[in-house]
């Protein structure tokens, strides 16, 4: 039994040029930088209807975080938009001491991240971005399932105060969700209920966890899924609540298992909730080059990958 | 805010430049706070702090920053970005003698729960307006302030100080190209060329020279001292530097590293991060008694 084919494919990156563009539209008192990037990640479609509102500053990104940083002292709300290696790759200190530590209003667009880049190889694919900035203070991160969540998750970013890391990704993948999708920061979303075991998910793990549930369905084993767009805060509820009803727990993500989404719900539960768990993620090495469906099947963040986590899961469940 | 309100607060902050006399008196007893601070804590930086201290003395007292201690969040402000973030001796010694909170506050510098930490923080106490401590992120920060300030039609200027080691870091010069990529005529920089960074002499770990030609290279207006320690040449300087109608200015200031004190100016090195024992101290203050 296979899902329907998805009538629509977007990149989640997709999201970030139209969002902008609402944003100031409705009234947001907006800047938006980029570091030579703009034609991957959208942004420069902001100028040609705001041109005071966009600005590039070559490829300088350590300048273009402390000038967003000094923007934002100022009052404006920032984005900084470069893909997910350079930013916070690339700048960590500036994002840590200029943004983080005076908890200034600056969104970080993080586009091409995690193995999913592809063709260029392990430099470009951010696996440990959410290990950086999960561990700065006061920052919300936020890892869209599909463009339409991407632009909910954006359009909260830009009205809510506060330094935000919103991960992007370049490849099309299936949209989820409609309009009425009722995206809320902080909070996981019941993408599909289930009873034996939870597979917990950002980004384009959300479908594949999907797809392994109604796959297990077909075996008589009822896999809740639940999307955890925000990696932190991390909704520690419904992990708990997950744990206590469904006793199991896997965690799939597009990044390294030590210090991601994997990490944090692990964190979670053994403090209290302790249930058997499994994480989907890479373990602790780096990318290389390939086409992104080849990297995603030889890494195991597919389906497949997910539903030999819950098996591993299930025959460690003490029923 | 109005025109006229602008105008009040200028005349409320706009005092008559102290003699030359009174500025002697006060940087005298910035020194030695400077010394009081690093000795009670014993760390801290005083060699990188004594060396500027008229810089900031001319800035703060000399009519040239526009600031108004009782409204540190008046947006028409001028901003002065400590990007040495470690010189925190110095600024809060300044920032104490200009009204931002009281003197008393100084002995507990580095200390536990105070609001004068070993580096600067945004905002504690009022009057520092960015983070630091790290090296090379003022000037960044500063591009951001004077892009800001050109969107919101406000009237402030940016006064970035800079050490000389610091200009060590890649992203100065990142933002340095950006300011004149970008024409911010109304950010004045000034490097604290004192000579020396944490593990010796700069020109020895790292050769800035030519320095005003790299400056220029990246078209910068370049103001190039006799003396950063001469009171009335940092004051021609600033004037000279506002009235600069088309890019970013720097100030390049030749100092001394623990200046006014006899055994840091004799021996730089070893006064970058560490405070004075007893028999220092006393001797620093004998120094530099009024």
């Amino acid at each position: 039994m296979t899902a329907p084919p998805p009538v629509r494919t977007a990149a989640t990156r997709e999201a970030y040029a139209p969002t902008l563009i609402k944003l100031a539209r409705a009234g947001h008192d907006i800047v938006a930088l980029e570091a030579d990037l703009s034609a991957s990640t959208g942004g420069n479609k902001l100028a040609a209807e705001f041109p005071e509102r966009w600005y590039t500053v070559g490829v300088a990104e350590a300048n273009m975080i402390g000038m967003g940083a000094g923007l934002a002292a100022a009052g404006k709300t920032v984005f900084c938009a470069s893909f997910a290696v350079f930013v916070p790759g690339h700048c960590f200190d500036q994002i840590r001491v200029s943004i983080a530590q005076p908890h200034l209003n600056v969104k970080l667009l993080a586009s091409h991240g995690g193995i999913s880049v592809g063709e260029d190889g392990a430099s470009a694919q951010a696996l440990e971005d959410l290990s950086l900035v999960t561990a700065l203070p006061g920052f919300t991160v936020v890892v869209p399932a599909d463009v339409v969540e991407a632009e909910k998750a954006i359009w909260a970013a830009g009205t809510t105060e506060g330094p935000f890391y919103i991960r992007v990704g370049r490849p099309k993948l299936p949209v989820l969700y409609d309009d009425d999708y009722d995206f809320q920061l902080g909070n996981a979303f019941l993408h599909r209920e289930g009873t034996d075991v939870t597979v917990i998910a950002c980004g384009l793990l959300v479908q594949a966890a999907a797809d392994a549930a109604e796959h297990l369905a077909g075996e008589g084993i009822s896999v809740r899924v639940l999307n955890m767009a925000t990696v932190k805060p991390l909704d520690e509820d419904a992990v708990v609540r997950a744990a206590r009803e469904t006793g199991a727990i896997v965690t799939a993500e597009e990044h390294n298992v030590i210090g991601g989404l994997g990490a944090a719900v692990a964190r979670c539960l053994a403090l209290n909730a302790p249930v058997p768990m499994e994480q989907v993620g890479v373990w602790d090495r780096f990318g290389e080059s390939g086409k992104w469906t080849q990297l995603i099947e030889h890494f195991g963040l597919n389906a497949a990958g997910i539903e030999r986590a819950l098996h591993r899961v299930l025959q460690r469940k003490v029923l | 805010m109005r025109d006229n309100e602008i105008d009040s607060v200028e005349r409320a902050v706009t005092t008559t430049a102290p003699s030359l006399v009174e500025f002697q008196a006060l940087t005298r007893r910035c020194r030695r706070r400077i010394l009081e601070m690093t000795h009670a804590a014993q760390s801290g930086h005083p060699g990188g702090s004594l060396s500027c201290v008229e810089i900031l003395t001319a800035l703060y007292f000399g009519d040239v920053l526009r600031y108004d201690p009782a409204r540190p969040d008046w947006p028409d402000r001028d901003r002065f970005i400590l990007s040495k973030g470690h010189a925190t001796p110095v600024f809060y010694a300044i920032l104490a003698e200009a009204g931002y909170f009281s003197p008393d506050l100084l002995p507990t510098f580095r200390q536990f729960d105070s609001p004068l930490q070993g580096h600067v923080v945004m905002g504690t106490p009022p009057g520092v307006e960015m983070s630091a401590g790290a090296l090379g992120l003022g000037l960044s920060f500063s591009n951001g302030l004077a892009l800001a300030a050109r969107l919101n039609g406000a009237r402030g200027r940016v006064y970035c100080l800079l050490g000389d080691g610091e200009l060590n870091e890649g992203q100065v010069w990142e933002a340095a190209m950006a300011a004149a990529h970008f024409g911010f005529d109304r950010i004045t920089a000034i490097v604290d060329r004192n000579g020396f960074q944490n593990d010796g002499p700069s020109d020895e770990i790292m050769r800035l020279d030519p320095l005003a030609e790299k400056w220029r290279a990246f078209g910068w207006h370049v103001l190039a001292l006799e003396d950063g320690h001469d009171l009335e040449e940092l004051l021609a300087a600033f004037a000279e530097a506002q009235a600069v109608p088309d890019g970013p200015q720097v100030i390049i200031a030749p100092t001394i590293k623990g200046k006014g004190v006899s055994y840091m100016e004799a021996n730089p090195a070893a006064w970058h991060g560490k405070g004075p024992s007893d028999e220092q101290l006393a001797q620093g203050l004998a120094e530099l008694q009024a």
